[in-house]
């Protein structure tokens, strides 16, 4: 068969994987990012046990691969009594990911902000909370914005892990085509297109936002 | 078999894994980094595309096309063989990225001063440019490198016998209370694991910011 006629009859099947991909990179970023923001602020809490229970939460995050995260929450948990549909483990693991990650780039971007600004704010008489949410946040938030971007990009292509427990996401569309007519080769090229035609673009306006913003602060 | 054991048989498969295919994208990426750093805009281009081609594509996608996709006649790669040439592949472009970006964030007075010095353009780069480089980015190679070892956990996806995929196994025969722990514990092995590397980075960094940039 030839490359294109077979694409074009697997392409539905793998647009309808492709929506499921880009429903869980939604999730994982819109609940991961705030989440990402309050870890982020735990960290820096006083209160020791605070502390220490944040940033456990976010080297486990980290340190540990999605994909023992994700088997954690879909075959470790029934072991204790607790079960959930697959796509709902993947996204308990996903947010988990992108919290972990995102927390570290905002701290980053927070700890960029010039002390003198925070000076300022305490001469000008400004409380804390006021300190923080009017001035250091917004800036630290721009900072951090092509990191959080890349994250982004990161986390759509993290959803292909999904598909190692069955969630119906590209990776998976791929493979059932794949053991239908034992195309693996044109099916798992077509997969890969169809991530970098998302990912590919997300890269480039990331690449272009940033060299903005270095323009515009240098 | 007790579960700590049965998790640390993978342990040898996950490092070897890591190492091999850290030892392809190191070398590998050297070529594409200079390509990045090209003034020819055609050299540029094709290798600016192939890195973010190769970096726009999930790992999982890799292994799965160099697994079932490469199959011609008698052909074929084993599960360990197209795990390291995957992650050997998605480690290149990685890497290519971080030298570019190391050789672009050399001091150009260190350039400057090399050529005043009357040095040969070759031994300004290799001896000059090329060596500070790899001083700057080698906290962000052992970053890479960490998220590398993370990365080959992908590998049990294709069968081959790492620490996720001994993990997978001991907790399908102990469909109890029991089944939960390997994923505990190995998760706790990767953090334990990259570990040093973070330690080693950290005061790799603090050494290399006092002496290039103080």
């Amino acid at each position: 068969v030839n490359w294109f006629s077979a694409w074009a009859d697997y392409l539905p099947t793998m647009l309808d994987g492709l929506k499921v991909s880009l429903l869980l990179a939604f999730i994982s970023i819109t609940l991961g990012y705030p989440l990402g923001l309050g870890l982020g602020l735990l960290v820096t809490s006083k209160n020791w046990a605070v502390k220490a229970m944040s940033l456990a939460v976010v080297e486990v995050g980290r340190g540990a691969p999605a994909l023992v995260v994700l088997y954690l929450f879909y075959y470790g948990l029934p072991n204790v009594g607790v079960t959930m549909g697959a796509l709902m483990a993947a996204s308990f693991a996903l947010v988990w990911n992108a919290a972990a990650y995102s927390s570290e780039v905002m701290r980053a971007g927070f700890q960029s902000v010039h002390r003198g600004q925070i000076e300022a704010a305490n001469a000008l008489g400004l409380t804390a909370r006021h300190t923080f949410v009017r001035i250091v946040m917004p800036q630290g938030l721009r900072s951090a914005t092509p990191g959080l971007m890349g994250l982004a990009i990161q986390m759509f292509q993290a959803t292909s892990l999904a598909y190692a427990i069955a969630v119906s996401e590209v990776m998976k569309a791929a493979n059932n085509l794949g053991s239908r007519d034992f195309n693996y080769l044109k099916v798992f090229v077509l997969a890969g297109l169809v991530y970098a035609v998302v990912s590919l673009p997300a890269t480039w306006i990331t690449v272009y936002f940033e060299k903005r913003m270095k323009r515009a602060y240098a | 078999m007790d579960v700590f054991s049965a998790v640390l048989q993978g342990l040898p498969m996950t490092l070897w894994l890591t190492a091999a295919s850290f030892g392809i994208g190191a070398l590998g990426a050297i070529p594409l980094a200079l390509g990045l750093n090209s003034q020819n805009r055609l050299i540029w281009l094709v290798c600016r595309l192939s890195v973010d081609l190769v970096r726009g594509i999930p790992v999982i996608v890799w292994l799965f096309l160099l697994k079932f996709g490469m199959q011609f006649d008698a052909f074929r790669l084993s599960p360990t063989q197209a795990a390291i040439l995957g992650l050997g592949i998605v480690s290149i472009a990685y890497l290519a990225e971080i030298y570019r970006g190391g050789l672009q964030s050399v001091p150009r007075g260190q350039v400057e001063a090399a050529e005043a010095l009357g040095l040969k353009s070759r031994n300004v780069f290799f001896g000059v440019r090329a060596p500070l480089a790899f001083r700057i980015v080698s906290p962000s190679i052992a970053t890479y490198l960490m998220s590398l070892l993370k990365d080959s956990s992908i590998a049990s996806t294709i069968i081959v016998a790492e620490l996720v995929y001994q993990s997978q196994t001991y907790a399908r025969q102990h469909p109890d209370v029991q089944g939960i722990l390997p994923y505990i514990i190995v998760g706790a092995l990767y953090i334990l694991l990259s570990l040093p590397v973070a330690y080693y980075s950290r005061r790799l960094d603090a050494r290399m910011r006092k002496e290039i940039f103080a």
